[in-house]
């Protein structure tokens, strides 16, 4: 018998060996259909295969395209402010810098916000006000990101000039230290700008990972702590805080993820400026916008090679933070499953 | 001297305020965003915005070359990603219990879905654009199809892993071939939840400016020629928000008013059906 007791990972085979197969009479209309069984599972398993080729794809090309700047500039390209088309002196400092600057602060507004949107909705609100309030929350995500900077641009900007500039310039401005992250004109367009309209933008996602979180905590944990006498901030901050701890920052990471890797929202109000300032009232300039604003107009091989280059610095950034995210979900999603 | 007892109530108060606060600017933005849009956008709406081209900037006219380009662009991105996104996340749901293609890609797809769309849009230029010379609907098209992908391979493979595995039982006691019992069974069972996906996934992209910079680009006429430079709502929308003319201005508004209505009303939509996938499932 010429049968091949090797090839037993055919699981086409329902799971029987094969020898046992050659012995069962199989009608010709049931070995079509393992036939079929097996051209199916080979179309899915090719498609699947395309979108693991698609990342490999994008970063080698992105690799290749930036080939040039990375062997004229080499490192230096990380550390160099210098960005001079005309005598073709690249160096990504100021976008690098203003792409995290504009995701710390985004951050550092949207993470308060969130969490407390998460508690309300988990904790206080009112049972029939959970749905559309989360809804409207989550419908904020869904607003495409040029709307977030037209409207940071025409709306935000103007107000933040008039009142907001003026009113942190006197009160954290006043503080010896910091206060030179608050000085200059009062433009209403520049990184601080960006920032805030990167954390509007960031707010739903990161509430949404909090928020489904939240709702993980058992709730025979948190009623023994009411029933010791826990105030509801109480039974939050030492029970579901810390249950929640590893999935908060997750969800944190999802945010910031999508603050680093933000074009147009960033493009309108961030003011393209390749200068370095210390202060958050000037314009400055991020990957993203960089990219937007100048590749279709870069000439020359090398200004080319050194935008795409700080495309391949962005995507390895989020690369990075994603990749963490998602590792803390899982281990989030693992220790559910042994306590269940 | 406050007792212990008052101060924790008070802290409580506080922090719990705090959380109605946050809660209070979260919508507040959602309405001063919606306020903004309808104020300035109603004004421009009307006939003329669906029945003539992009102006120059001293004359009249509307957006119907740039809200052609982008439904073209999005239902053909929409019909190449849709097939490859449902048969990868079946893979995933139905076949990725072992081998190591599955947890790959899925750890990849999560990577591709959050991925900064101008980096995709910056991947098609260098391996479509620069090769052929020339910016092109298809690039657009491809650019957008990119985003598509990843959306419903997550969307399917999720909805595909809620049909409970006695449904496949039942199917295999009858005598169906797997492949049988996914498309006839689990497919028809989330038939909802994967629609769902594929309407994220448009209300996704019609939105989408960055990756369309630098591969559709934009085109002041009207063109359906897919291998020129295609006019698209989010592009033309960007280039008159950021322009010095009153009236272009005043059609960007209008044009990201429908954008993010058409948006919006996807993404309920796409809520009726999760939920009618939800009582189906349940």
């Amino acid at each position: 018998m010429n049968v091949d007791y090797t090839n037993r990972r055919n699981s086409d085979t329902f799971g029987l060996p094969n020898k046992m197969m050659a012995n069962i009479h199989v009608p010709e209309k049931f070995k079509k259909q393992l036939f079929y069984d097996l051209i199916f599972r080979g179309i899915t398993w090719f498609f699947t295969l395309i979108v693991l080729l698609l990342l490999t794809a994008l970063v080698v090309s992105l690799l290749l395209g930036s080939m040039p700047a990375i062997q004229a500039f080499g490192f230096n390209f990380l550390f160099s402010s210098e960005w001079n088309p005309v005598t073709e002196k690249f160096g990504g400092l100021v976008p690098i810098a203003g792409t995290l600057v504009t995701s710390i602060i985004a951050l550092s507004i949207a993470i308060p916000i969130s969490f407390g949107i998460a508690l309300f909705l988990t904790e206080l609100s009112p049972p029939w006000l959970r749905r559309p309030l989360g809804t409207a929350i989550e419908l904020l995500a869904g607003i495409p990101s040029i709307i977030y900077g037209m409207w940071g641009l025409f709306v935000f900007a103007p107000f933040f000039a008039q009142t907001g500039q003026p009113w942190l310039q006197n009160t954290l401005g006043q503080i010896p230290g910091i206060d030179f992250l608050f000085t200059g004109a009062f433009m209403g367009i520049g990184t601080l700008t960006a920032g805030i309209i990167l954390a509007i933008m960031v707010i739903p996602f990161i509430a949404a990972v909090m928020r489904d979180v939240f709702e993980v905590v058992p709730s025979m944990l948190k009623e023994s702590a009411y029933a010791l006498g826990a105030t509801t901030w109480e039974v939050i901050w030492h029970v579901v805080i810390p249950y929640t701890r590893i999935g908060m920052v997750g969800g944190i990471m999802l945010g910031l993820g999508r603050a680093l890797g933000e074009t147009m929202a960033v493009t309108f109000v961030i003011g393209n400026a390749h200068q370095l300032h210390a202060s958050l009232f000037m314009p400055g300039n991020s990957i993203a916008s960089a990219l937007a604003n100048e590749f279709t107009e870069a000439d020359g091989e090398l200004y080319t090679a050194a935008l795409i280059e700080l495309g391949l610095i962005l995507f390895l950034i989020t690369f990075i933070v994603l990749a963490c995210s998602k590792i803390l979900l899982l281990q989030l999603r693992k220790r559910d499953g042994d306590i269940s | 001297m406050v007792s212990i007892y008052t101060r924790r109530r008070i802290v409580n108060a506080v922090n719990l305020i705090g959380s109605v606060l946050a809660m209070g600017i979260g919508l507040a933005w959602l309405f001063w965003i919606l306020f903004t849009l309808f104020s300035n956008g109603f004004g421009g709406m009307g006939l003329t915005l669906f029945t003539h081209m992009t102006p120059a900037p001293d004359e009249n006219g509307g957006l119907l070359n740039a809200i052609a380009g982008s439904v073209v662009m999005v239902t053909i991105a929409t019909a190449i990603g849709t097939p490859i996104g449902i048969m990868a996340g079946t893979y995933l749901a139905e076949f990725g219990q072992r081998g190591w293609l599955a947890p790959i890609t899925r750890f990849i797809n999560d990577i591709l879905l959050s991925a900064p769309s101008i980096v995709i849009g910056l991947f098609v230029y260098t391996v479509y654009v620069a090769r052929v010379g020339h910016f092109s609907g298809w690039a657009g098209v491809l650019a957008l199809s990119l985003i598509v992908i990843p959306v419903v391979v997550r969307t399917t493979e999720d909805m595909l892993r809620l049909i409970p595995n006695s449904l496949r039982e039942a199917a295999a006691a009858l005598g169906a071939p797997h492949w049988k019992i996914i498309t006839l069974v689990t497919w028809r069972a989330s038939k909802a939840g994967i629609l769902t996906g594929v309407l994220l996934a448009i209300a996704r992209i019609s939105g989408e400016t960055a990756p369309l910079l630098f591969t559709a680009l934009n085109n002041q006429f009207w063109s359906v020629d897919m291998d020129r430079p295609m006019a698209n709502l989010p592009v033309v929308i960007f280039q008159f928000a950021m322009s010095p003319y009153e009236y272009w201005q005043e059609l960007a508004w209008a044009g990201a008013l429908l954008i993010t209505l058409s948006v919006l009303a996807l993404n309920i939509i796409a809520r009726f059906f999760l939920r009618k996938h939800e009582q189906i499932n349940q």
